[in-house]
């Protein structure tokens, strides 16, 4: 196909040009041609510079992670902006960002962040060129973003900040202050252990106060939000939405400039197709590899596969408080009923190790000396009669319509679940609906089986057990699916939150766990690992245990 | 003619609006809410969820809603995505120019070999050259398209690597959007293999795209072919000693092209539909997906503007074919 | 992809009676190779869908995660005992197909069912009230036809809930101007002769004039109509069934298994290539009886 095809076509539809036909004959030959000859054209690639390129999943919502709430987004944006503090790669340590140095009150309550000089603003946008360095007011301005709502950018984008919100900041922030240019203090109403973790999380990304108010003047305050402006190690080129996002290492970083010198996402909504283009060296990371091709991947002598616990459950809740599963009996007895091991198996493919307890392994007080129920139909049946249901019963069975890091394939999952069940007779039917109607209708309790998943933000044993199984969250429409509601239950993690000793908590939520598997208010299905499949040419790309991807440290071999 | 043409022009201004009710009020019955999907997976608590349903008016009657969007769409307002919050024309005019560079590909690639192949079945009628181009052609006809791109995709990029996976160029290049169309692009920007690199990343999704236009021109030319061949003229012609290629090339060709004219133009809505398949296999990023992803979340805005926006560009073709129909053959024109 | 693009089939039928007509449409019909081909193949698929209980060597729901992924019986690791191989959670995909068949079958005759009544109901009402009623018919239809038919058919199906059922109406909907155009025609062409004319002197109702005399003689094209247009119907569902909106699992419907195997294409040829082959040939079948019918029916090529 080639462009002097239309000149063609406008001719032979007129008719004016005698031999029409003919001229179309000779066109198509040459595009034949070209077809032919293409490959040979690649081998000459414009390669110079070292580029690194990131076949990421989706496209981003925007570059103002404070009001994001996917992984996607905050990939794109976290190689533009810094944050106060930072977690060092790799890790959850929390190390300087912006800020050098910081003071705490003894009480907890003040915290003065002395912030580093010369940090410079990227300066390669075409509508606004920063005059002065990072400074206080641009720490300010990020907090008071998300905070007050007389502030001009609050609804800028959008008003709802969801992270902000989440972490408690509203309730905990009693006033933020510029000392001087170099010099931030935060007061808190009460102590907060984890307040600078929460300060290196992808919502506390500072941005530039000079820019926001050069652009609420041009009448475009939206523009700081889609041709972002940072402090980070790499400032955003191009942006391509489903196509490509492209970005340059910023020489004047403060840490000095990164070893790679372009870095190019390429947006691949399609796992196979992440593979397909990772193994031919079209790109060089790739995220949330399909599990039907972790064989493959395996076998290539080009690709290594780094991999990490991951912080998540997937399970399979039952409404508690809806006939038949309000019967302990019958949960057991579905507990029973299903192959673990042969579900995690055909569907994780390697990619998860099956489940007992409702937090992962990989977190302090996992009690590893439960048992988990084992995989016996007849048991299971025999237990159906006991409640009362000897030729077993009709439900349905939730399964999400996407994938997500704890569960690759919900509806193979259910397929396979489905076909257990009626190896005992009971009959499930698998239901599934649009990905936010589906949540909205778990939490408001309308199934009797359902398939969710959880992935921790701060590696909390109370952020899966208080959160997921309480009493609290068990009412209206909160996070509790299976509705359970158990008094010895809820007093263990009530009281493991207000309590300060880990030795102690680690006793309290131990025996937690000991109860959940009593009650099986869930059908623990697995947790998933997560895996990312990196090219051999890649040096040092570590994985961030919050699922994120950052290419600040990373380098890449040849070229 | 002016009479013609305001007769035609007119008779849009009711599927016009027709489009924009159906947009509106479908989308308004799928079961769902933006809100609850604008604020993720995160959740919105109840309070900030009212506000936000006040401040995009989702509150209010769902009438009124359709007069303000109206009202917004005459003065080129379409509104902005709930999910990224930029603007639709925005969004629709970065996205657009794929799906014309596809669509266009795609015909040119149905017409180079269609109309060739039509003309020699017709002329070697019943020949085994017409029954193999019949028969192939019916089969290209009936190929579902999605399972197409994927054997395709197996065979040529997995299995012989010879085309890429998917995308538009390799993105090693930087191409400053001009045109948007990237053949046009990757020549402007003057890199090395920049444009044969696009050419290459067209040819599978362009195959796919033109598989069932193709068969439905070769079997459009056959027919009409046919046809005009069996008309007075054309054997008068031959008895006048006219030598058989300029019978069909000229007087032949052109009469029978009147029929496969409109039924390119009628193509354009089933290319579309076929974009939308297309581009979801090949990460082709187009209208198709846009607007297919705008579903899924609940994009009110960008589904409203995206369909009005196809809706336009569909009736404008058909309008500019039906033009082209009447300037071609007169008779229709006097008709009215 | 509408069948309403090939070439239209003329609205006219025969109007002088040859001596037998079933005969004669018969010899012309089997003249076409094509088209008896067709016609074997649908009737081996009907057959198949038939007695699929019979001819089916497993159950379409019965799962084995120790056979997953099984290649077909002249590949290396494959058996005889599952021909064509098994998906990833080890089903026979040959006994899917074959259940599957009676699935598409389903699917073509009642979205051809639905749009075949209701165009022609809607079109007849539009060709004999003209007026209003017309326009506002026909300017729905041509709003149906300005959208992209699987655009709106996935609106459709996201208003309704996926499924099978409802993305049968989805289709059935889309394509429905098409038999309301063809109806409305046949309709404007036939009252224009004269034997209307000659039933409205003799005081026959609307209604009447509708059913029993325009509607008998406008059957022709939409037997036409309706067999290219079950292939359409079936290409349509699938492609739904493709995007996660047909028929829903574990329910063996051929697009639906594309889509839910999606993922092994580089690792399993096996599991995507058969259900498109089986949708394929499908269509091709109905394609061909369809051209067969036409060219049987259609008095203009009959020279």
């Amino acid at each position: 196909m080639t462009l002097n095809d239309l000149p063609t076509l406008t001719l032979s539809q007129n008719g004016h040009n005698p031999e029409p036909s003919q001229r179309t004959f000779i066109m198509k030959k040459s595009a034949l041609l070209a077809a032919v000859c293409v490959p040979a054209f690649l081998a000459a690639a414009p390669l110079s510079a070292k580029t690194l390129v990131y076949c990421s999943e989706g496209s981003p919502e925007n570059f103002y992670p404070g009001v994001n709430t996917t992984g996607t987004s905050f990939d794109a944006s976290t190689q533009v902006y810094s944050r106060i503090v930072e977690f060092e790669r790799g890790g959850t340590k929390v190390q300087p960002g912006l800020a050098e140095k910081w003071d705490i009150s003894p009480d907890g309550l003040v915290y003065t962040f002395h912030l580093r000089k010369g940090v410079k603003w990227h300066n390669t946008n075409k509508n606004f060129k920063p005059t002065r360095d990072m400074n206080a007011d641009d720490i300010v301005f990020m907090f008071e973003r998300q905070w007050k709502q007389d502030n001009p950018y609050f609804k800028v984008t959008s008003p709802n900040h969801s992270y902000f919100d989440d972490m408690g900041m509203p309730k905990l922030l009693k006033s933020v202050e510029k000392v001087d240019d170099y010099t931030v203090k935060v007061t808190l109403n009460q102590p907060e252990a984890p307040f600078l973790a929460d300060l290196a999380m992808e919502f506390a990304a500072v941005q530039s106060k000079e820019y926001a108010d050069a652009m609420l003047k041009a009448g475009t305050p939206e523009k700081i939000d889609q041709e972002p402006i940072g402090t980070g190690p790499f400032y955003l080129v191009q942006y391509q939405k489903d196509a490509i996002i492209r970005y340059k290492a910023f020489p004047e970083y403060y840490a000095g400039k990164a070893k790679i010198d372009d870095l190019v996402f390429s947006i691949t909504p399609d796992a196979s197709v992440r593979w397909a283009k990772l193994q031919k060296g079209e790109c060089h990371v790739m995220p949330y590899p399909n599990p039907a091709d972790l064989q493959a991947m395996e076998k290539d002598p080009n690709v290594s596969i780094l991999s990490q616990a991951g912080l998540n459950i997937g399970y399979l809740a039952y409404n508690t408080q809806k006939k038949p599963f309000d019967d302990l009996k019958v949960r057991k007895a579905i507990n029973m009923a299903m192959n673990k091991k042969a579900i995690v198996e055909a569907v994780f493919l390697g990619s998860g190790i099956p489940a007992k307890n409702p937090i992962p392994p990989s977190m302090w007080s996992y009690n590893d000396t439960i048992k988990d129920d084992p995989y016996d139909p007849e048991a299971a049946k025999k237990l159906l009669a006991e409640a009362g249901y000897p030729n077993g019963f009709e439900t349905d069975l939730w399964a999400m319509p996407v994938q997500r890091p704890y569960n690759p394939n919900a509806k193979r999952i259910a397929e396979l679940m489905q076909a257990d069940l009626a190896k005992v007779g009971v009959k499930a039917e698998i239901k599934s609906f649009e990905w936010g109607e589906y949540r909205k209708r778990m939490q408001s309790g309308e199934h009797q089986m359902g398939m969710l998943g959880w992935t921790g933000d701060n590696g909390d044993p109370d952020n899966f057990l208080h959160t997921l199984l309480g009493c609290a969250s068990a009412q209206g429409n909160g996070s509790n699916v299976a509705k359970f509601c158990y008094k010895p239950f809820d007093d263990l993690v009530t009281k493991a939150k207000v309590t300060t000793d880990v030795a102690e908590r680690t006793k309290l939520y131990e025996q937690a766990q000991v109860i959940f598997k009593e009650q099986a208010p869930w059908f623990t299905i697995a947790h998933a690992v997560q895996l990312k499949p990196v090219r051999k040419e890649v040096v040092d790309f570590k994985l961030s245990p919050f699922g994120r991807h950052t290419f600040y440290g990373v380098d890449i071999k040849g070229k | 003619m002016l009479r013609f043409i305001l007769t035609r022009v007119s008779l849009i201004i009711p599927t016009f609006i027709g489009i924009t009710l159906l947009a509106f009020f479908l989308i308004r019955l799928v079961p769902g809410d933006p809100i609850e999907t604008m604020a993720g997976e995160r959740g919105i608590d109840a309070a900030r969820h009212e506000q936000l349903r006040k401040e995009f008016g989702f509150d209010k009657p769902v009438i009124v809603q359709y007069g303000i969007y109206i009202s917004r769409v005459l003065q080129g307002d379409l509104g902005k995505s709930l999910i990224t919050q930029a603007p639709v024309w925005e969004e629709f005019k970065s996205l657009f120019p794929a799906t014309v560079e596809l669509a266009l590909c795609a015909i040119l690639f149905a017409l180079v070999i269609g109309l060739p192949a039509g003309m020699l079945a017709a002329i070697r009628r019943n020949s085994i050259f017409d029954h193999g181009v019949m028969g192939i052609s019916l089969a290209g006809y009936s190929m579902p398209i999605f399972w197409w791109g994927l054997i395709l995709i197996l065979v040529f990029s997995v299995q012989l690597d010879l085309t890429p996976v998917s995308g538009r160029i390799d993105v090693l290049y930087y191409i400053e959007p001009v045109t948007g169309l990237l053949l046009i692009d990757s020549l402007l920007s003057g890199e090395e293999g920049a444009f044969a690199s696009a050419v290459e990343h067209l040819i599978l999704p362009t195959i796919v795209l033109g598989t069932v236009p193709l068969a439905v021109i070769a079997r459009m030319t056959r027919s009409a072919m046919l046809e005009v061949l069996g008309e007075d003229y054309i054997r008068t012609a031959k008895a006048k000693g006219l030598s058989r290629f300029r019978v069909v090339a000229l007087h032949a060709l052109r009469n029978a092209l009147i029929p496969v004219v409109t039924v390119i133009g009628l193509q354009v809505g089933v290319l579309f539909t076929g974009a939308i398949l297309t581009e979801t296999i090949f990460s082709w990023p187009g209208v198709g997906k846009w607007l297919i992803d705008a579903i899924f979340r609940r994009d009110y805005p960008v589904l409203q503007g995206g369909a009005l926006l196809l809706g336009i560009v569909v009736m404008s073709v058909n309008l500019i074919v039906d033009l082209a129909y009447g300037l071609i053959n007169p008779r229709i024109r006097h008709h009215r | 992809m509408t069948a309403e693009t090939m070439e239209a089939p003329a609205v006219a039928a025969p109007t002088a009676t040859p001596p037998h007509p079933l005969r004669e449409f018969w010899g012309y019909f089997s003249a076409n190779k094509g088209a008896v081909a067709g016609l074997i193949v649908i009737v081996l698929v009907v057959t198949v869908a038939l007695l699929a209980d019979v001819l089916a060597p497993h159950s379409p729901y019965a799962t084995d995660t120790s056979i997953a992924l099984k290649p077909p019986f002249w590949q290396e690791g494959g058996s005889l005992s599952y021909p064509l191989g098994t998906d990833p959670i080890g089903r026979d995909i040959l006994s899917r197909l074959i259940y599957g068949s009676r699935l598409s079958l389903l699917i073509g005759i009642v979205i051809i069912s639905i749009s075949i009544v209701l165009g022609t109901v809607l079109g007849l009402v539009a060709g004999f009230t003209r007026g209003l009623t017309e326009i506002f018919i026909m300017r729905l239809m041509d709003i149906i036809l300005t959208l992209p038919s699987l655009l709106l058919a996935i609106v459709i199906v996201a208003v309704l809930g996926p499924g099978l059922i409802n993305s049968m109406l989805a289709v059935a909907l889309v394509i429905l101007p098409h038999y309301v155009r063809l109806a409305r025609a046949a309709v404007i062409t036939e009252t224009s002769k004269d034997y209307v004319t000659a039933a409205r002197v003799s005081g026959a109702g609307t209604l009447r004039l509708m059913f029993k005399e325009v509607l008998p003689n406008c059957t022709a094209p939409l037997i036409v109509q309706a067999s290219l247009g079950i292939s359409t119907a079936i290409l349509d569902a699938a492609a739904l069934g493709f995007l996660g909106l047909g028929a829903q699992p574990p329910a063996p419907e051929w697009g639906t298994m594309l889509a839910d195997a999606r993922e092994f294409v580089l690792r399993a040829w096996w599991v995507v290539t058969f259900p498109g082959l089986a949708i394929l040939i499908t269509v091709l079948a109905f394609n061909l009886l369809g051209d067969g019918l036409r060219d049987a029916l259609d008095p203009k090529l009959k020279r």
